[in-house]
């Protein structure tokens, strides 16, 4: 057996591992923690590296033949028309997401061995950060609708569970509480919307509607269901007060996987409205008003809504930061202010759509929007992770209360500032390039949506600057003078996240060209994400 | 034979400008040298434990160092002050109860079905 044949049939197995993998480990590991805690996490840390292995593979053949893979489960690879089965569509944008929800977790899961070392029942915390990390990879590779429900609440059930994890404070039971009641609206919504299309066109295949939408009354109504309930799922404002809840009572480590699951239903906004709705976007006009009302294309109206979410989300994001004094909800805020971001360049987008296609401005401002998906999980991220590190060395997260830690946690420090350039759009770190792209893109639209963004990012720069006042500066607190810095472990995950931020800054144009490209190129022709089913099933 | 750096080097087009990143480390890191290159010109006659460094506070006394810290809720205060109007409505919409989570859902949808012309 030859090596080129092992990674043959590596790479034609790889969309499935990449989900099974964790899905496996998570079953596995309370059999393992019975053994030893130490080689729990070592399994877990394993599990997450192979399930790198894959995720590398086929990031590396996506990315550089630039090909849409299928992977069909249950039978034959050859598709067959109808397309019933479940299948796995694998293209740029998926594997990009992909990349992201692999960071977030793998990263999370190396804070978590020092972080969660001091609290018990693990074997269950394990478990459900697995779990929740295969819904995640299911959500983003699938082609298939109901399969992305199913995701979707395997990666809410999950994630509600493990934002209560600390079940002895009653803030993180009712965040929990609240986030399953909108994680459970959400999906219902979606839920109801995919039996509309269902009930039409005989097909759950991404591919298959698409290629066979006709845009109806009940089109419409699944349109406005699911891009309704995924935006409430991603913490547009004005449907998002249940993300700071969420973000500031869950362990920090969680935090971030769940910074990775709002992004996952964020990629299914775009996948709703370029992928599925494609199509109708630049050639269907929507009648406003009543029978005489005025026509305006799809493509336009959606815009237009969704460039007014996306300001509202940045003010509405940067000002209630601004007055948080808990460490944690504040960087909650900021990343609503940061989700704006990605929404303006997707609304900027949809306004520019023509029959031809997207080109100039508008496609640049969606590779702004899908750049920053990236640079916002790990900006955000790297936030989460000084702010819990923070937790772990004082056990306080208020800002009244804390102050001069730059003495005692002096690498957390460094990394704090690092995170505070990057969110606030800072030269030469990786938010500056992706909202650089957004601010020029907007501004050929409108200069004063340009302008607003850039007052908000200068706003997340005041707001970050307050933290780290009164965080690290000042004078030393007397009962913070023994503060240790964090372990190891918290460390080397914060150091992870802070070299990527840093290499991504420093060359934009390689990652800009090689990964972010070809997902943008992926998103806006979505007739070859089509065809990969609709031919290949002929 | 350092090709294999090129693509390190490529200049970020952003389809209307340009920026490349390397080059703006260059001038910052020249600007921090000039910067402290200005800094030696300073009085040398500054004694960092004399009374030199001592605070005046309008003539209060100086409390002492741990007492003097900022908190975090009083940094911007003028600033949140002065849009007060605004926090009063923005704390109203947070409120914290989960029905008026899902109501906000329910004015989003209904926006929705407007804007997309189903109603």
């Amino acid at each position: 057996m030859s090596i080129e044949s092992i990674m043959g049939d590596l790479l034609v197995h790889a969309p499935a591992m990449i989900i099974a993998i964790p899905l496996l480990g998570a079953f596995l590991t309370p059999i393992i923690s019975r053994i030893n805690g130490t080689l729990r996490n070592v399994f877990v840390i394993s599990i997450m590296g192979l399930t790198s292995l894959f995720v590398g593979v086929l990031a590396n053949d996506i990315f550089t033949s630039r090909v849409i893979k299928t992977y069909v489960f249950g039978g034959s690879q050859e598709l067959t028309s109808p397309v019933v089965r479940i299948l796995l569509e694998i293209d740029a944008l998926s594997m990009f997401m992909a990349m992201i929800v692999l960071i977030v977790a793998f990263v999370a899961v190396i804070y978590s061995w020092g972080f969660m070392k001091e609290y018990t029942g693990l074997d269950k915390y394990y478990t459900l950060v697995l779990l929740m990390t295969a819904g995640m990879f299911g959500m983003v590779l699938t082609g298939d609708l109901f399969n992305f429900f199913v995701f979707l609440e395997i990666t809410s059930i999950a994630s509600c569970a493990l934002i209560a994890f600390w079940t002895t404070k009653g803030e993180s039971i009712e965040a929990a509480f609240k986030y399953i009641v909108i994680s459970a609206i959400g999906a219902l919504f979606v839920l109801f919307a995919i039996a509309i299309l269902y009930g039409q066109y005989n097909a759950l295949n991404i591919a298959t509607l698409a290629s066979v939408m006709k845009y109806t009354f009940l089109d419409k109504v699944a349109l406005v269901l699911l891009v309704g309930a995924l935006a409430m799922k991603a913490g547009i404002v004005p449907m998002h007060m249940w993300l700071p809840d969420s973000y500031g009572r869950a362990p920090a480590s969680v935090t971030l996987i769940l910074v990775g699951a709002t992004q996952a239903s964020l990629y299914g906004v775009f996948r709703v409205c370029f992928t599925l709705y494609g199509k109708s976007l630049s050639l269907t006009n929507n009648i406003l008003g009543l029978e005489d009302g005025f026509p305006l294309a799809l493509g336009t109206s959606l815009g237009i809504l969704v460039v007014l979410l996306a300001i509202v989300t940045m003010l509405v994001g940067v000002f209630m930061a601004l007055k948080q004094s808990d460490f944690k909800r504040l960087i909650g805020f900021a990343a609503v202010a940061e989700i704006g971001y990605m929404m303006l360049g997707l609304g900027v987008a949809l306004l520019s759509i023509e029959p031809t296609g997207l080109s100039g401005s508008g496609l640049m401002a969606l590779k702004g929007g899908i750049f920053h998906i990236f640079n916002d999980a790990l900006d955000i991220g790297l936030m989460f992770l000084v702010a819990g590190a923070v937790y772990w060395a004082t056990k306080e997260r208020s800002l009244d209360k804390l102050g001069g830690l730059a003495r005692n946690m002096k690498y957390t420090s460094i990394f704090f500032v690092i995170g505070l350039f990057a969110v606030a759009g800072m030269p030469p770190f990786n938010g500056f390039a992706s909202k650089l792209l957004i601010y020029e893109s907007v501004f050929q639209i409108s200069p004063i949506l340009s302008i607003v963004a850039i007052l908000s990012s200068i706003m997340l720069l005041a707001v970050f600057v307050k933290v780290f006042h009164s965080v690290f500066l000042g004078p030393a607190i007397p009962k913070f003078k023994n503060v240790k810095e964090a372990p190891i472990s918290l460390l080397v995950a914060m150091i992870i996240i802070s070299v990527l931020i840093v290499f991504i800054g420093i060359f934009p144009e390689m990652f800009l060209n090689n990964i972010v490209g070809p997902a943008t190129d992926a998103l806006v022709n979505y007739s070859g994400y089509i065809d990969a089913v609709v031919l290949g099933g002929m | 034979m350092l090709d294999f750096l090129n693509p390190l080097l490529e200049t970020f087009k952003t389809g209307s400008g340009f920026w490349h990143p390397i080059i703006w480390i260059i001038v910052a890191v020249i600007a921090l040298l000039i910067a402290y290159i200005v800094r030696g010109f300073g009085n040398k006659n500054y004694k960092a434990d004399s009374g030199q460094t001592q605070s005046f506070l309008s003539g209060n006394p100086e409390y002492e160092k741990e007492q003097m810290h900022v908190a975090g809720s009083n940094v911007y205060w003028g600033f949140l002050e002065s849009l007060k109007w605004l926090y009063n409505i923005l704390n109203k919409m947070h409120n914290g109860y989960i029905n008026d989570y899902v109501l906000w859902f329910v004015v989003i949808l209904a926006i929705l079905f407007i804007v997309l012309g189903v109603i």
